[in-house]
């Protein structure tokens, strides 16, 4: 939500119009991205205008999984894959973290979390390498690799159940300095700004882009391709791992079916974050925003007191207006030309 | 193509000559393959289990099969102009659902209910995907979820209007007829001549592989390319949705999750069957097998006795393993 501030600010300044031309050229979803999460904060204000830190601290925990798949889902798909195990993955990690930290102490669930976070990121490797070494085509090897990570996930928790210290659950479910900053909205901020600005600064983030964009000149430009698009679905592993663990702090449970629904919306907050399914395009940032705003949506129907089974209709329709939208606009340009 | 990968080298010994030329045979007769697989699994079945394969087991196995069956046809249409469809397992949940609601309003018009979701679906991602060009997997997502998402609104708008499945749905999807002939096999087969024949013969069929091998040559050759792609996808909408009915007719109860279990499979199926998910390669006959494989896997699970979590991680790897040593043998 801060970073609203920093994008919207240039707005008002002419004279740098120039660079804010530039700047929505290469990075459109960091200006559009915030501006919607603005316009649906705003509206949810309009709508409801006594929306307190309360509301916001449950907007924060009730998006932090999904933020942490979308960013997963990012990472794999600016390396030109896909990951449908996303959900998955995040469900192992969540009935992981309840099973082990059940009557564990503080000071030992933050060392089972660290551990938690190995794990996702084998899974996620596990998952790069079949995807390398097959040959099978992505979509096919995580539609498979998902619904194996599901059967794990039931083996180690048959049904809902298990927990975590209660010092551990304020990490998400707490909040720092005042209630408008709660802790889970500090741990997706730290998970990005810990796992992808490093990489995205170092040659690995650079390689990812170049795979994702054109995987041929990549490799004859002396990129290890198949190293990189491994890396990319270890680090996916390795955000879903953290939005597992995210998902105990906020439910306080395991669940081993809660994974089913953030492999889809992680994804289409992706492609509303800007990502390009094509790769090569898009960051993190964007997909992180977009998830804050798929989950504005039900809170805003509940408000507006509509039947808030109807977010997943808006859910499914927005994303897929946005890409028809997109679509749209190829096909206006692509004609004009 | 396949000749030319011969990967069996002059010098080799005999055993490896032949084990090259037998690997060719495979890769020249890839269904034929695929059959040989088939029986391996039935005889593993019959090795671990004796005296499980009967005729009725065998009939049982396609009644099964048969929803799959149905299922991977669209699945396979849609593959070979180059897409995917992940919105067919809600669209069938849908489709069966609606359908019995509307079960008071006698037999057709209930069906008709059903297969206007696959319509309605089909053609949503048909224009999204042919005219917008939007990538197949996102629209398909995206119209899953929101089919999945109105049917939630609906079913709970419509509290009054119970869900019944009509008898004659129950015998299609249940029902065996002529001693041991499952009725779904008399709605499948001609599906799959159809679907086979069209496929080779007519020019729609293989326009749909034309499109999917190049879609810029066919555009450049006059091919209406947004044509064919609506009509694969309202294909592929109104296979699932038949499919849909026959899986409602099975398990007799209307849910909202009925046909979540058959995506993977779905895709799994067309995928094991040979058809290339980059379009332009496979047919439906190796789907037919790929569907068989996988219902006899399933029973041979279920034969097992394994555990859920168990059942469904060896189903996966099974599936990855299958999906892998094809690729390798095919590329």
């Amino acid at each position: 939500m801060t970073a609203t501030d920093q994008t919207q600010s240039p707005l008002d300044t002419g004279p740098r119009l120039g660079g804010l031309r530039r700047f929505m050229h290469h990075h459109p979803s960091l200006v559009t991205m915030p501006a919607l999460l603005a316009i649906s904060l705003a509206v949810t204000v309009a709508i409801h205008p006594e929306y307190d830190s309360f509301d916001a601290q449950s907007l924060a925990m009730g998006a932090m999984p999904l933020a942490l798949a979308a960013a997963a889902q990012a990472v794999v798909l600016i390396s030109g894959g896909i990951d449908l195990s996303v959900g998955s993955m995040i469900a192992v990690c969540n009935v992981l973290a309840a099973a082990t930290m059940e009557h564990a102490t503080f000071g030992e669930s933050l060392l089972l979390a660290a551990a938690i976070c190995v794990a996702g990121a084998l899974l996620g490797a596990v998952n790069g390498l079949i995807v390398v070494f097959s040959r099978v085509p992505d979509v096919v090897v995580t539609l498979t690799t998902g619904f194996i990570w599901g059967g794990v996930a039931l083996l180690i928790l048959e049904r809902p159940g298990g927990g975590a210290p209660e010092e551990f659950l304020q990490l998400g479910a707490g909040f720092l300095v005042t209630p408008w900053i709660s802790g889970s909205l500090v741990l997706v901020a730290a998970a990005v700004a810990i796992i992808w600005i490093p990489v995205q600064r170092s040659r690995l983030g650079l390689l990812l882009y170049a795979v994702g964009s054109d995987k041929a000149a990549a490799f004859r430009s002396g990129v290890n391709v198949e190293l990189t698009r491994f890396l990319a679905y270890v680090l996916g592993g390795l955000l879903s791992a953290v939005g597992g663990i995210g998902l105990v702090m906020t439910t306080g449970i395991g669940s081993p079916l809660a994974g089913v629904y953030y492999t889809l919306s992680g994804l289409a907050a992706a492609v509303l974050g800007g990502v390009s399914l094509t790769g090569g395009r898009g960051g993190i940032v964007g997909p992180v925003l977009a998830a804050y705003v798929l989950t504005l949506i039900p809170a805003d129907l509940i408000f507006l007191n509509i039947d808030p089974n109807f977010g997943q209709v808006i859910q499914g329709s927005l994303i897929v207006l946005v890409v028809m939208g997109g679509g749209l606009v190829g096909l206006l340009q692509g004609r004009k030309r | 193509m396949s000749a030319a990968a011969d990967p069996a080298p002059a010098k080799g010994s005999a055993w490896q000559a032949s084990a090259g030329r037998a690997l060719n045979l495979l890769r020249r007769h890839t269904t034929a393959a695929l059959l040989v697989l088939l029986v391996c699994f039935v005889g593993g079945i019959e090795m671990i289990v004796p005296g499980t394969v009967t005729p009725t087991w065998i009939s049982n196995i396609v009644l099964f099969a048969a929803p799959l069956g149905i299922l991977a046809a669209g699945q396979t249409l849609v593959m070979l102009s180059g897409g995917i469809d992940l919105s067919v397992a809600s669209v069938a949940t849908a489709s069966a659902y609606l359908m019995a609601t509307h079960s008071s309003l006698g037999s057709v018009a209930c069906v008709l209910w059903g297969l206007s979701v696959g319509l309605a679906v089909g053609l949503i991602n048909g224009v999204g995907v042919a005219v917008l060009q939007v990538q197949p997997l996102v629209m398909t997502l995206g119209t899953g979820l929101m089919t999945q998402g109105t049917l939630i609104v609906y079913s709970q708008k419509m509290l009054a209007n119970a869900p019944r499945v009509p008898s004659f749905i129950q015998s299609l999807g249940s029902g065996k007829v002529l001693g041991g002939i499952p009725i779904d096999l008399i709605l499948w087969a001609p599906i799959a001549l159809v679907v086979l024949i069209g496929l080779r013969r007519t020019g729609l069929g293989r326009l749909f592989y034309a499109v999917g091998d190049n879609r810029e040559a066919c555009q450049l050759s006059g091919v209406r390319v947004w044509q064919v792609l609506l009509t694969d996808y309202v294909l592929c909408g109104l296979l699932a949705a038949v499919a849909g009915l026959v899986i409602v007719g099975g398990t007799n109860a209307a849910d909202m999750s009925l046909a979540d279990v058959y995506l993977l499979p779905s895709v799994a199926a067309v995928i094991i069957g040979g058809t290339s998910i980059f379009g332009g390669r496979g047919g439906y006959a190796g789907s037919i097998v790929g569907a068989l494989i996988l219902t006899v896997l399933n029973s041979l699970l279920t034969l097992l006795d394994a555990p859920e979590p168990i059942r469904q991680i060896l189903y996966g790897a099974i599936i990855l393993i299958l999906a892998a040593a094809y690729t390798r043998l095919t590329d």
